[in-house]
């Protein structure tokens, strides 16, 4: 507690830090996923490929993932960016290709049929039809980043990680506890967050 | 009825028209010619996978037949852009396909829209075809397809398909998904709709009383071809090959007398009928015979409140003989 008493300032900036980090790399894997998940799935072998390939890199651990980003990009945001990037990704597209696969043939076969152009389709019924399933992956991949952002800190990149990590290292739990705890509550505040939203835009 | 809603139906015109599905070793449609007249109603009978669906579907070029021509009011329907063919085509189908989040309002308006009419025209006829499938509007109109009962959600259907006064109209298993009473009702609907707007209509169903009931036509498929190609009566009093006389029951006389109309086997008014149980001229044989089975020698046939004529047991047995020639 005295932690928090003594240094409020620095946990906001922390936890700001964190927050950005979190936000910047959902915004930049949301950009990318979209249009990638649509292509994947509306080409079915391509789209097999790159899915496996995302899938390669969602298998290296984080850590590992961050140490091979270092040679490439140095010490610093960018580095925990991609990597952060490149894990939202596999979630998000995976939920975006299930989504859009998940749509009701009858209702794609009735958008044809009405003379709905496949753009038109797509954008006024499998996108509508698909975004519970794509905001659930949002969900997921929020969470999950939320929770590898506070790795963010091997790289100097920031966020909640850098309380984490100088608590374990100078003997000072009740700054790791904080840090991590801080966390875990973010998680969990987004979960319901995200999860309410879901439920509001669900029409089946 | 308005004006505008009374536009004849195109005819339809399919040649040698042949479809094979990829991966498939015979053809799904397999070499069908088919001259639908302009209003008529024409419902594809047959089991599932003899191919009646995938040729209604070639119609509005959702399948493309590999050979073959096949032309709507005239214009061949590979000739013009998908998109725009479509639109001047109704289309209907089993599982409904209401887009579930929209309105019924928004769902109804997607052609007119796709057309960019103006909101206020959209609107307007909105409104117009909700009546016209009895449906209140202001009740209706901002509900969602789930608040609604199986029936009502297919007229929602029949009326989105309605929307842009298509002469043409597809109608694959509408009916499938309801229950009998329901689908009793949606059937007369399509009579109504057919009689009051003169839309040439191509339906399909496996239902053979269904396609005894609508139909001007009857076209019987069986593996991707025409078995036989005529009126209900026709097809039932001569079956063209045994598969369309197992299919259809056609030995059963009572559903024979179901389609034939008790103005035209009754006697004219010679004898009285005081007394005599009645059915109106416009009812099936089979309803007079189920009148004289409850126990009368005769049935009076009123129309307009009139006795115009009797039926007797003889009359209806002439009527069935006189079909089979």
């Amino acid at each position: 507690m005295s932690f928090v008493l003594r240094h409020p300032s620095e946990i906001a900036w922390r936890t700001a830090e964190h927050v950005e980090l979190v936000l910047i790399a959902l915004v930049i894997a949301c950009a990318i996923a979209l249009p990638l998940g649509i292509y994947v799935a509306r080409h079915r072998r391509l789209g097999d490929l790159l899915l496996g390939g995302l899938n390669v890199i969602y298998t290296i651990p984080s850590l590992a993932l961050l140490a091979l980003l270092v040679p490439l990009f140095g010490i610093g945001t960018t580095t925990a960016l991609i990597a952060l990037v490149a894990y939202a990704l596999m979630i998000l597209v995976r939920n975006v290709v299930a989504g859009i696969h998940g749509v009701p043939f009858a209702l794609v076969d009735a958008a044809r049929g009405l003379g709905m152009s496949s753009r038109q389709t797509l954008w006024r019924v499998e996108i509508p039809q698909a975004l519970p399933v794509m905001l659930g992956g949002a969900r997921l991949a929020t969470i999950t980043l939320i929770a590898l952002a506070t790795l963010a800190s091997w790289v100097n990149a920031g966020g909640l990680g850098t309380l984490v990590l100088y608590g374990l290292q100078h003997d000072d739990p009740a700054r790791a506890l904080v840090g991590s705890a801080i966390a875990a509550l973010l998680a969990i505040f987004s979960d319901t967050f995200l999860r309410a939203l879901e439920r509001r835009i669900t029409v089946r | 009825m308005k004006q505008h809603d009374t536009s004849a139906g195109a005819p339809v015109r399919l040649r040698d028209v042949a479809v094979r599905y990829p991966g498939a070793d015979r053809d799904a449609v397999a070499g069908v010619d088919l001259d639908i007249p302009g209003g008529a109603l024409v419902v594809l009978l047959g089991p599932s996978g003899c191919g009646k669906s995938t040729l209604l579907r070639t119609v509005n070029r959702l399948v493309v037949p590999y050979r073959g021509t096949i032309e709507v009011d005239g214009h061949d329907v590979t000739a013009s852009d998908p998109q725009a063919l479509r639109r001047g085509i109704g289309y209907v189908i089993q599982a409904v396909g209401l887009f579930p989040h929209l309105t019924v309002a928004q769902n109804v308006a997607i052609v007119p829209q796709l057309l960019s009419w103006t909101p206020e025209a959209i609107a307007a006829r909105v409104d117009e075809l909700l009546d016209l499938v009895r449906l209140e509007p202001a009740r209706y109109r901002n509900r969602l397809p789930r608040d609604l009962s199986g029936g009502e959600q297919q007229r929602v259907g029949v009326a989105r398909a309605l929307a842009a006064r298509p002469r043409v109209l597809l109608m694959d298993e509408p009916f499938g998904a309801v229950d009998a009473i329901v689908r009793t009702s949606l059937q007369d609907e399509t009579l109504r709709l057919h009689r009051a707007l003169g839309t040439t209509i191509l339906f399909v169903t496996h239902d053979v009383d269904e396609a005894l009931r609508l139909a001007d036509r009857i076209v019987v498929m069986k593996d991707g071809r025409i078995e036989q190609d005529g009126t209900p009566l026709h097809v039932l009093a001569k079956p063209a090959t045994t598969y369309v006389e197992t299919l259809l029951d056609a030995k059963d006389a009572v559903r024979r007398l179901s389609l034939l109309c008790a103005r035209d086997a009754m006697r004219n008014a010679a004898r009285p009928v005081d007394g005599a149980p009645q059915v109106a001229a416009s009812e099936t044989l089979r309803a007079a015979l189920s009148r004289l089975l409850e126990g009368a020698d005769a049935v009076a046939v009123v129309d307009e409140g009139r006795v115009i004529g009797s039926l007797s047991f003889a009359e209806i047995r002439a009527a069935l003989v006189a079909n089979e020639r």
